[in-house]
């Protein structure tokens, strides 16, 4: 309800910026001619540049959206949900009529670094070149080693399904002119060397903020470091902010804690759930060591942010919850619940996580509990944990919910607001 | 040293439960597929979730790597699956086709007595004039299905049986390509479909339900689900 509502002001909007936009259009097309590519591109590539490409294109999980289900390995066709419609991956395999066979390594650079397609026109962002915008010269160039080392396969581009005036070129340059600046933020020189090497990863190759950054009316984001949480398309999942305490921030993590969910997908604080359990899974399990320990480094050094500094401590006067919805959702816990994650929520360490203290259990946002309850799921598969358990899904009626949920979130000094039929219904 | 830890260790104990102690089987770790598909995988009385043990390994493979990989559609099952390696779903087929357990009496339903013969003769006989196949001919001679991977098809729902036949019909459905059944589905009319479905489900399941061995001389059809397992 929400989006829809936000979509309608972004389409006042756009009508609004329409004027201003074929002015920027221009502009931006000027802008990008300027910072185009230097240099001559070398017509092979060395084994090496090739396998390094490889490993930077499982970091950016460039496969995960240019793969479609059971489809070959990178010749698109995999449908990205926007709030403005359907974005369809192209096919990034050399092949002549329907890949990025007549591409050069130029051409290339500019849909990274500047966000441009073959023909000049401006690609959508659901491809996420406000990130893929860091990544360095020479990381592009091996990205391209590896893309044209892959066997070229014939599937042709499905136009997107984006809602008018989303996807026109006056939109896009509407969009590019307030969201979008081309090239790479400078290290900080104040930081450490991992820290660096972590922050061109998360903001970069990584695309963390696709997910996890706040978004507008118009899906732009204000600042690509915030990292603040966000609501996936079609209420489908929420991206826990990194910055929240009482969300997903690592702040308080060890280190170690923070490499392990990112490697095998579970950690003693808790398991990668839904799309991140896919990037577990596709993605950072195959980071090498220094860089997961880079990545861990930066996202634990996120500034703070939310409401509440200090959960513990802090207490503010307990939640009014109605006794007979406690009651009931103990009694629902005792019944389904409680064999795997035990009678105090400690659950079993690696296998089923404890709901005590856990932070999907009690943030603000339940997308993901009621998700995670209703539908069950097995725990990301990673090589450190290949053949994981799973968890039977509990289509319980909405009030049943709403009771689980509610004593979920006022147990084992769990001090969460109680959630209500009614929001339960309007969620599923 | 030993005396802080001594100290400390009841204390900490008191704060945390002992973690949930978790045997370490398939059936523990395939829980979210007993709840749908009942205890052992014998069938929860759903019409569209089957039983699943005691099916032929390679069949139950085929259809984990099918509903993964989008050829097969259920929104539940590709959940699960999504990104699951392929030698888990091996092991996943395995322990289910290795569970040997009794089916219930097939459910009494009325159905007039010349739609049971008709149903009956295609199952046993196909048509030669319009070049289908009997079911026996592929799924194993008492229709208890054929190694690797050809499923029985008794001891299934009445209308599971009209979903799946109806799904390939219609291309909702794919085995691995070359897709006979799709192919067979095809020739088959809606009445055809009913018939067989009505005459397969009164059929009592034959104690032990044993799949055939592989077929030794050529099926009627190409069919990509019959035998060179990988």
């Amino acid at each position: 309800m929400r989006l829809r509502r936000s979509m309608k002001a972004a389409g006042l909007g756009l009508v609004l910026s329409v004027m201003i936009g074929l002015g920027l259009w221009a502009l931006d097309d000027a802008r990008d001619d300027a910072a185009g590519f230097e240099g001559t591109a070398p017509t092979t590539h060395s084994i090496a540049e090739i396998e390094r490409g490889a490993q930077l294109a499982l970091l950016g999980n460039c496969a995960g959206c240019h793969t479609a289900r059971g489809g070959a390995a990178y010749a698109g066709g995999r449908g990205i949900e926007t709030p403005f419609g359907t974005v369809f991956a192209g096919n990034l395999t050399p092949d002549l009529e329907t890949g990025l066979g007549r591409w050069s390594e130029a051409d290339f650079w500019r849909a990274m670094q500047h966000g441009r397609g073959l023909d000049g026109r401006a690609l959508v962002p659901a491809f996420p070149y406000p990130s893929f915008t860091q990544i360095s010269r020479d990381d592009v160039r091996a990205l391209w080693a590896h893309l044209r080392s892959l066997p070229a396969v014939r599937q042709a581009h499905r136009p997107h399904a984006l809602r008018w005036p989303y996807g026109s070129p006056v939109a896009l340059a509407v969009w590019r002119a307030l969201y979008f600046r081309a090239g790479a933020t400078p290290p900080d020189p104040k930081q450490s060397a991992a820290w660096n090497r972590g922050a061109y990863l998360v903001r970069g190759l990584g695309h963390c903020q696709a997910c996890h950054a706040r978004r507008d009316a118009l899906g732009g984001v204000h600042d690509a470091a915030a990292l603040q949480g966000g609501q996936l398309p079609q209420g489908g999942w929420y991206a826990p902010s990194l910055t929240d305490p009482a969300e997903a921030s690592v702040a308080a993590w060890p280190q170690a804690e923070v490499v392990a969910l990112l490697r095998t997908g579970t950690s003693a604080h808790g398991m990668a759930q839904g799309p991140m359990a896919e990037v577990v899974v596709r993605s950072t399990q195959h980071a090498s060591e220094a860089d997961l320990q880079a990545i861990a480094t930066y996202l634990r050094a996120l500034p703070h942010t939310g409401a509440v500094a200090a959960r513990p401590g802090a207490r503010a006067p307990r939640q009014a919850r109605d006794p007979t919805a406690l009651g009931r959702g103990q009694g629902l816990y005792e019944t389904h619940c409680s064999s795997c994650h035990g009678d105090g929520g400690q659950g079993a360490p690696g296998v089923y996580p404890a709901l005590a203290g856990s932070r999907m259990v009690t943030m603000r946002d339940v997308t993901n509990l009621l998700r995670v309850i209703t539908e069950g799921g097995f725990a990301p598969a990673t090589a450190a944990n290949p053949r994981p358990y799973g968890m039977p899904p509990f289509d319980l009626p909405p009030a049943d919910l709403a009771a689980l949920m509610t004593w979920l979130r006022a147990s084992w000094g769990h001090d969460a607001a109680p959630v209500s039929a009614a929001s339960v219904l309007s969620q599923r | 040293m030993a005396i802080a830890l001594t100290v400390v260790a009841p204390s900490t104990a008191a704060q945390a439960p002992r973690p949930v102690q978790v045997p370490d089987t398939l059936a523990q770790r395939l829980l979210p597929c007993t709840t749908c598909h009942g205890a052992e995988g014998r069938s929860a009385g759903g019409a569209f979730t089957p039983r699943i043990a005691g099916k032929p390994a390679g069949y139950l493979f085929d259809q984990l790597l099918h509903f993964r990989d989008g050829r097969r559609h259920n929104a539940a099952m590709a959940g699960f699956l999504a990104d699951l390696p392929d030698a888990y779903l091996r092991e996943m087929a395995d322990h289910f086709a290795a569970l040997d357990l009794p089916y219930p009496a097939p459910a009494p339903r009325r159905v007039a007595a010349a739609a049971l013969a008709a149903g009956q003769r295609l199952a046993r006989h196909g048509d030669a004039a319009r070049q289908l196949p009997a079911c026996t001919a592929c799924h194993g001679a008492a229709l208890t299905g054929a190694l690797p991977a050809m499923p029985g098809l008794l001891g299934l729902p009445r209308d599971y049986l009209v979903a799946q036949l109806g799904a390939w019909r219609h291309g909702s459905r794919h085995a691995s390509a070359p897709d006979c059944m799709a192919e067979v589905a095809r020739r088959l009319t809606l009445e055809d479909i009913g018939q067989i479905a009505d005459w397969l489900a009164l059929q009592a399941v034959p104690e032990p339900m044993r799949a055939a061995p592989a077929p030794t001389s050529a099926l009627p059809l190409a069919c990509g689900s019959a035998g060179q397992r990988r």
